[in-house]
Order: structure tokens, then sequence, then C-alpha cells
């Protein structure tokens, strides 16, 4: 018996919606405590919680963030409650994990990853205007190697417990809250990092956090929500399907953003955000074709990730130790401007990209 | 006969861009595509529909599906 083809989350509808709640929850995560024009943002967020880690030691930027250990562990319950878990891995895994590192330094120079570029943008940011072109630059030069047979190869099924390992990390990370939460004026409790002042001290309180992010885990893994995809299949396909679900993201966190008197347009003084245009360009040019190059937004990779897939969980790692390497080595900007060392490693990220774009096509029989 | 495009194990976009190869070379007839996913399953059935292809078919197979596309 044929199996129902599209749900109502694969619908043009479902997709809508789920990028309405994506925005609205993300502008309520603002009011809630996070960061400004940060309701959520995955790029930021894994950075925050490679400061929590001690895997760089900014310390402002550090926090472990529920809602990243939601979207993945919502993720699963999706994926479990609707028989899709599927553990899978094994398709160039190295090559991820290196996108993931230059994806998150070119982000963390732009200061931020496509969900932040577009609620910076409706939070009155013009500055994301240049990130946003980026981007979609980014992905246009990735959807030029996938047009010419570009791809990482194939996956393997295999043991559940490669599935689990990401989602059983997440877990860990929230233990490790509870057994260690913040202490009020303190950087650490016990091994775990906190801020106490700067963007990582600004959060929504732990269970808000963690249930906005179980929920936006389970209806994208529904929806198959993703940013990088969204522009990626319009240039490719002339596609819309995925780039309502981004646009209706940002249509809702804008009028949120009014009703809650968290829009102030402008360029300079924005919060988080600098005002180095080509190199908010650059920056987010890199994010994007890494995106493009190992097939999901920051996002996706963590819902995949939370779906069993064990090249998406690599990326995610890769991210992590990115935002690592971004911080220790001077690469990621600040309000000030970019960092000593990020311009090079933008361009270092872009040749690497080219590398793995050129040379990574196998035919597929 | 119809031919068959085999998108286990590819990630986004990759079976969406094999069916589409293929819609292109066969132009009409029908097509059986294997996926793993599904991600796969609804994005592989969505671009056949965008390019007036009808879905005849979807049943699973192994842990995935196979889908088959038809176009007269």
């Amino acid at each position: 018996m044929s199996k129902k083809v599209f749900t109502f989350f694969a619908t043009r509808w479902g997709i809508i919606t789920v990028g309405a709640v994506i925005g609205i929850l993300a502008s309520v995560l603002q009011k809630l405590g996070n960061p400004p024009n940060m309701g959520v943002c995955v790029a930021c967020f894994e950075r925050d919680i490679a400061g929590a880690l001690g895997l760089h030691r900014a310390e402002v930027v550090q926090y472990m963030r529920p809602e990243i250990i939601g979207f993945v562990l919502g993720a699963m319950i999706a994926a479990y409650i609707f028989k899709e878990f599927r553990a899978r891995a094994g398709s160039a895994p190295i090559a991820r994990f290196i996108l993931g590192v230059f994806a998150m330094i070119g982000g963390l120079v732009f200061l931020g990853c496509p969900w932040r570029a577009a609620l910076r943008l409706v939070g009155g940011d013009g500055n994301a205007i240049f990130g946003l072109l980026g981007l979609i630059t980014g992905i246009w030069i990735g959807t030029l190697f996938l047009k010419n047979g570009y791809n990482l190869g194939r996956s393997q099924p295999t043991h559940t417990t490669v599935g689990w390992l990401m989602p059983l990390t997440m877990l860990g990370f929230l233990v490790l809250m509870l057994i260690f939460p913040q202490i009020a004026g303190q950087d650490k409790n016990g091994v775990l990092f906190y801020s106490v002042k700067g963007p990582g001290s600004m959060h929504a309180p732990l269970i808000a956090s963690l249930v906005i992010g179980l929920i936006i885990g389970f209806i994208a893994q529904r929806s198959r929500f993703c940013t990088m995809g969204a522009i990626r299949d319009f240039i490719l396909f002339r596609q819309i399907h995925l780039l309502l679900g981004f646009i209706s993201l940002a249509v809702f966190a804008f009028l949120t953003n009014l009703i809650l008197g968290q829009f102030n347009p402008g360029f300079v003084k924005q919060p988080v955000a600098h005002t180095i245009g080509l190199w908010n360009f650059g920056g987010m040019l890199l994010a994007g074709l890494a995106f493009a190059l190992a097939g999901g937004c920051p996002g996706r990779q963590l819902f995949l990730a939370g779906e069993g897939d064990g090249d998406a969980a690599v990326f995610v790692f890769g991210m992590i130790v990115g935002a690592g390497i971004s911080h220790n080595f001077g690469l990621a900007s600040s309000p000030n401007g970019v960092g000593p060392y990020g311009i090079p490693a933008v361009i270092i990220g872009i040749l690497v990209c080219l590398f793995i774009g050129f040379t990574m096509r196998k035919q597929l029989s | 006969m119809s031919s068959i495009v085999d998108a286990r194990g590819l990630s986004c976009p990759q079976p969406v861009i094999l069916t589409m190869n293929e819609i292109k070379k066969v132009q009409k007839g029908e097509i059986i595509v294997l996926v793993d996913t599904d991600t796969s399953k609804e994005n592989v059935s969505r671009a056949a529909i965008s390019q007036g292809w009808t879905i005849k078919e979807v049943v699973p197979e192994g842990i995935g599906y196979k889908i088959t596309i038809i176009k007269d």
C-alpha cells in the first residue's frame, strides 16, 4: 500500500506555518532574555556552547544554549514518532567536518547564521543586507558545483547507536547544565563556563529556551525547514517551497518585533554587529558556500543529526570546533569590526571550499 | 521499460538532481526512483509533479521507498 506522500508539514501551508512559528518564537525568545536580533541563531549559539565548554575563552560568549539541545532532541522525538529515525553515516565525514569549521569561521566574521541574518534584517539592522547578499552569492557558487556533478557520495545505513551519539551528547550537555547551573556573578560553575557580561550573559530562562527549542526541532524535522535549501532550490530548480518558509520566518519575526518594540532601523550601533559591509558579505559568502556544499544550513544539520544522520552530526561538531578556532585565533568579528585574522581566514576558507567543490565529482551510476 | 534512478544514501539535493536529469533524458514514460529517507521521497515527488509527471506509486522498499513516476 502506498504511504501518503505529503503530510501537512510537507505542503506549502505547512512550511509557511513552520516559518511563522519559528519567526514568532525567535522574537519572543529575545523578549524573554536572549540577545538582541539573536532570538535564535544556530551559529552564535553553537559558538556560545563552545565557550561554555572552554573550547574558546572569549568571556562574553559562554553559555550552554538549551535551544540547540532542544533542536536536536525535538527532531529526534519527531523522527521516532513518525518512524523516520534512520541511523546513517559515511558520506565524506571529514569533508563535512572541514566545511563545518569554515562555515562557522565565515558566520562569525559576519556575526550570524542565515537565521540570524534574517532576524537581524527584521530587527532593523541594515548590515544584514550585505550578509544576506553574501549568503545568496555563496549558495549560488555552490549550485554551480552541484550542476557540474559535485557530491559527497553515498551514506550507508549503520548501527542505531551512531544516530544516537549526537542526541546523547546534547542530553549530556543538558545534564551538565542541571548539575552546574549558572551562579549569579560567577563566570564558572564546575566544568561549565558562563558569561557575566555580553551576549553570553543574555538568555531566556532555561525551561523556556529548552521547550521552544524542542518545539522548533519537532516542527522543523517534520517540514524539512532549511534556509540554505530555500535559496539553493530557487536558484537550481526555481522551486519556492522552502523559500516560502524562510520568508515566512522573516515576515512573522518582523511583525512580532513591531508588536514587542524590537524594531530599531539603522546601520550603526546595531546589537552584536559591525558595519564593514565587504566582510559582512565575504563572511556569509564563505558560510553560504560551505552550507551549500554540505547540503544544509546549520539548523537543518542539527535536525538531520536528530533523525540519525551521523554525517550531519560531524558537520555540527565541525562548527563547534570552528567556533573554538575563530575565537582562539582572532578570526571572529566583534562590534568593533573584523578580527585581526578574520579576512585571511575567509579567503583561505573560500579556497578550501573551491578545492572541495572542484575535486569531489564522483559520477553516480 | 522503465529507467531506474538509485538515489539511496544521497543527501539533498542529489536525489532531485538525478531525477530531473533522468526526466530531461527520457522526456516521457516511466521512471522508478529509489530513495532512503522521507525527505527525499517528498522532494523527488514534488520535483516530478513540478515537471508535469504523475506519482503512480510510492511503496516501502528496504529501509526506504520505491517511487514510480509516469508521464504519457
